[in-house]
């Protein structure tokens, strides 16, 4: 096994144990009391939606209509517990395989592949659901998150006491992140500032090729605590239990209360990308652990358990996954290369003397081009 | 009209940017009580509380990343970078984050902000102290990249910079903080298109000496000693690396015949190279000898003692100068 720390550690915050069976927390099962059978059902198609999105992407990568994917296998729970636990006014801020927080804000998911096809950097409004674009480079969105959390303190939303004003910023990064200057920046900016923001780690054991033991030799939340930030550790594939480290972390920060640092230990079940090949550093019988800790079924089996779905429910889930699934691949095939001058578009906001000038010499030029096709013969 | 310092007259623009916009914030290391080293925010901290005028920790990403996020929620900050060697740490969110949100959002995300750099050598400084980055910057599409070169133009240029819409690394010649000029302060500071926009800071018809920053002072005691020798010599202060006014510069070149850039940056792949070649593509039936650049050389910045010898003063642009005319 290498993950560095056990996933049964005595600081795991669990609500649900693998087989489905509720954990009961003086601590945290108040936060999720008022989920009822439409609210665990409401997850469960989230994260099964999410995860046939993400079964699409693959294989439309495979068959050249994308350039990369990036996968969330396994991560459904961590990234559908949290999404769902963040109000319309908080603002998130992903990295780049956050498909389930993506969903549960109500993005269009097939948004997010016009970037993996190659014919946009984005690809969508960051304003529409308060989703800010996927972030590459990494770490670095942690400080834009914390910025715009600053700008919230100053803006008069931060401990208002009112529900539908009061607000925070929650950013998404993995284990590989910790290590990075800018994250480590975040967390003093945000430590002496008292920023409304979560940060939210999604320990996903492999930052690629390498173990978290590469990253740290301390378990991932403890690095929270140094900064004078409260840090837990919560299971990742425990969607009831990301629902609730997540609604408390959001609602100190959106009180006043400061930042939290949450670790969800997870794991990455497919490839980091398409490009990746998990043979060559982990073993089978590692990916089968973690199959058997499966977030998706771990649900089912509790709603099961519980009463709270029935076949026909599953059936007409299943059917709309199916639909879903030709929604996506129509949508993407639809995709078309953008015009060349869209290369020249934006890259000012005010004129700038060399972009302008390159791009009519550059109109100018393609326009020395004469289309053969409409008068030549044939053959 | 006032006489101000460089120094002056930059914090006279930033006062007047925080009156005029409540979402103009300054953020740096030792901006608020100090006022800064260079003493640029002088009082702002006093006026305009820690809110507005922040200290913040000593880390340059993370100065930029949390201005960038300062930026999306609808603010406009003003980040001081202490010395030019110092930006590093802060050239990732630079040129991977803040120079490129515009374009990939599509235009839906403007980040209205500017990066003041103290720059330039001169001054006796220890290692790290005198550099001058600016090429760097400028070879980022996305971002401006301006200097100003009078008291004038820092009154004016730091208020366009902070008007516009672009992030702007905003170039400040620190060996010319202490130098005095006349500011209008009642003057509108102009649109922020301005900023690309040369000045011709002394007409001359024999050669163009081009500079910018720190160079444009050189620039002009080499003007004042060749006209008594007879030689009538036009100064262009540019104002700004990105975007280029290729126009104003070409102009000048075509009526001289004869151009010599001057800036304290290595030649090297230094910005006298990009605009020599602009030069020469627009001006080569004029042309009576090659562009030739005079600045630092390809080493790093040398000791103080030293640093005499490596910056471009006097002799050796009267040197280009009179090799550019008997060639």
């Amino acid at each position: 096994m290498s993950q560095s720390t056990s996933p049964d550690d005595v600081d795991l915050i669990q609500l649900l144990t693998p087989t489905g069976q509720r954990v009961d927390r003086p601590d945290y099962s108040p936060r999720i009391a008022h989920l009822d059978a439409t609210a665990l059902r409401g997850m469960y198609r989230d994260m099964l939606l999410t995860r046939r999105f993400d079964t699409e992407a693959t294989a439309l990568q495979r068959q050249g209509e994308l350039g990369l994917w990036a996968q969330s296998l396994g991560q459904e729970a961590a990234q559908v517990g949290s999404g769902r636990a963040a109000s319309p006014q908080d603002m998130i801020f992903p990295a780049y395989r956050e498909h389930g927080v993506a969903f549960v804000r109500g993005l269009e998911l097939t948004k997010i592949l016009r970037q993996f096809r190659g014919i946009d950097h984005g690809g969508w409004d960051p304003k529409d659901h308060n989703f800010h674009l996927y972030t590459l480079v990494i770490g670095s969105h942690t400080l834009h998150a914390t910025g715009y959390a600053m700008g919230m303190q100053r803006d008069g939303v931060v401990g208002t006491g009112d529900p539908q004003r009061d607000a925070a910023t929650m950013v998404y990064f993995g284990d590989g992140a910790t290590s990075q200057g800018d994250t480590n920046e975040a967390l003093v900016f945000a430590a002496v500032n008292n920023a409304p923001v979560v940060f939210f780690c999604q320990n996903n054991q492999w930052a690629i090729s390498e173990p978290t033991s590469r990253q740290s030799r301390v378990p991932l939340y403890r690095r929270g605590q140094g900064f004078g930030i409260p840090s837990l550790r919560v299971d990742g594939n425990d969607v009831l239990a990301c629902y609730a480290v997540t609604s408390e972390a959001l609602e100190r920060a959106r009180s006043g209360g400061g930042p939290t640092f949450i670790e969800a230990f997870t794991y990455r079940m497919g490839a980091h990308t398409t490009s990746d090949d998990p043979t060559r550093y982990r073993s089978a019988a590692e990916e089968q652990y973690w199959r058997d800790r499966d977030p998706i079924d771990r649900l089912l089996a509790l709603m099961k358990a519980e009463d709270a779905v029935d076949d026909a429910w599953l059936a007409e889930l299943d059917e709309e996954a199916t639909a879903f699934g030709e929604h996506i691949r129509t949508t993407v095939r639809s995709f078309e290369r953008p015009s060349s001058d869209f290369m020249f578009r934006n890259v000012y906001a005010g004129p700038h003397a060399i972009v302008d000038d390159e791009r009519a010499w550059f109109e100018a030029y393609q326009r020395t081009f004469v289309d053969v096709s409409a008068t030549a013969g044939g053959h | 009209m006032t006489t101000l310092t460089l120094a002056g007259a930059i914090n006279a623009g930033l006062r007047r940017a925080l009156e005029n916009d409540p979402k103009v914030l300054l953020m740096g290391e030792d901006i608020g009580a100090l006022g800064g080293v260079f003493r640029v925010t002088d009082g702002l901290h006093k006026d305009f509380g820690g809110e507005r005028v922040v200290d913040t920790p000593l880390a340059e990403a993370g100065i930029v990343g949390t201005a960038i996020g300062l930026a999306m929620r609808g603010y406009r900050p003003v980040c001081e970078i202490q010395f030019d060697g110092f930006i590093f740490p802060a050239f990732d969110q630079i040129t991977t984050q803040l120079a490129k949100m515009h374009y990939r959002s599509q235009g839906r995300i403007n980040l209205p902000v500017v990066i003041r750099v103290p720059y330039g050598g001169g001054i006796g400084a220890i290692e790290h102290h005198s550099e001058s980055p600016e090429a760097l910057f400028a070879h980022t599409p996305g971002l401006r990249v301006v200097s100003p070169a009078t008291p004038a133009d820092g009154f004016a240029m730091i208020q366009q910079a902070i008007a516009s819409p672009d992030p702007v690394l905003f170039f400040e010649p620190k060996g010319r903080y202490w130098d005095k000029g006349e500011v209008d302060l009642d003057a509108a500071a102009g649109a922020p298109e301005g900023l690309g926009v040369a000045r011709i800071a002394r007409a001359g018809t024999d050669l163009t000496i081009v500079a910018y920053g720190p160079t444009v002072a050189t620039a002009l005691k080499v003007a004042e000693a060749a006209a008594a020798e007879g030689t009538s010599i036009e100064v262009v202060d540019l104002r700004s690396l990105s975007p280029l006014d290729t126009a104003t510069l070409a102009e000048s070149v075509r009526r001289t015949g004869h151009c010599v850039v001057v800036h304290e940056a290595p030649v090297f792949f230094g910005a006298g190279a990009e605009i020599a070649a602009r030069i020469t593509e627009a001006c080569f039936f004029h042309l009576e000898a090659p562009v030739l650049r005079v600045g630092g050389f390809h080493v790093p910045y040398p000791v103080s003692k030293l640093e005499h010898d490596y910056l471009p003063g006097l002799d050796r642009v009267l040197d280009a100068v009179d090799r550019a005319l008997s060639y």
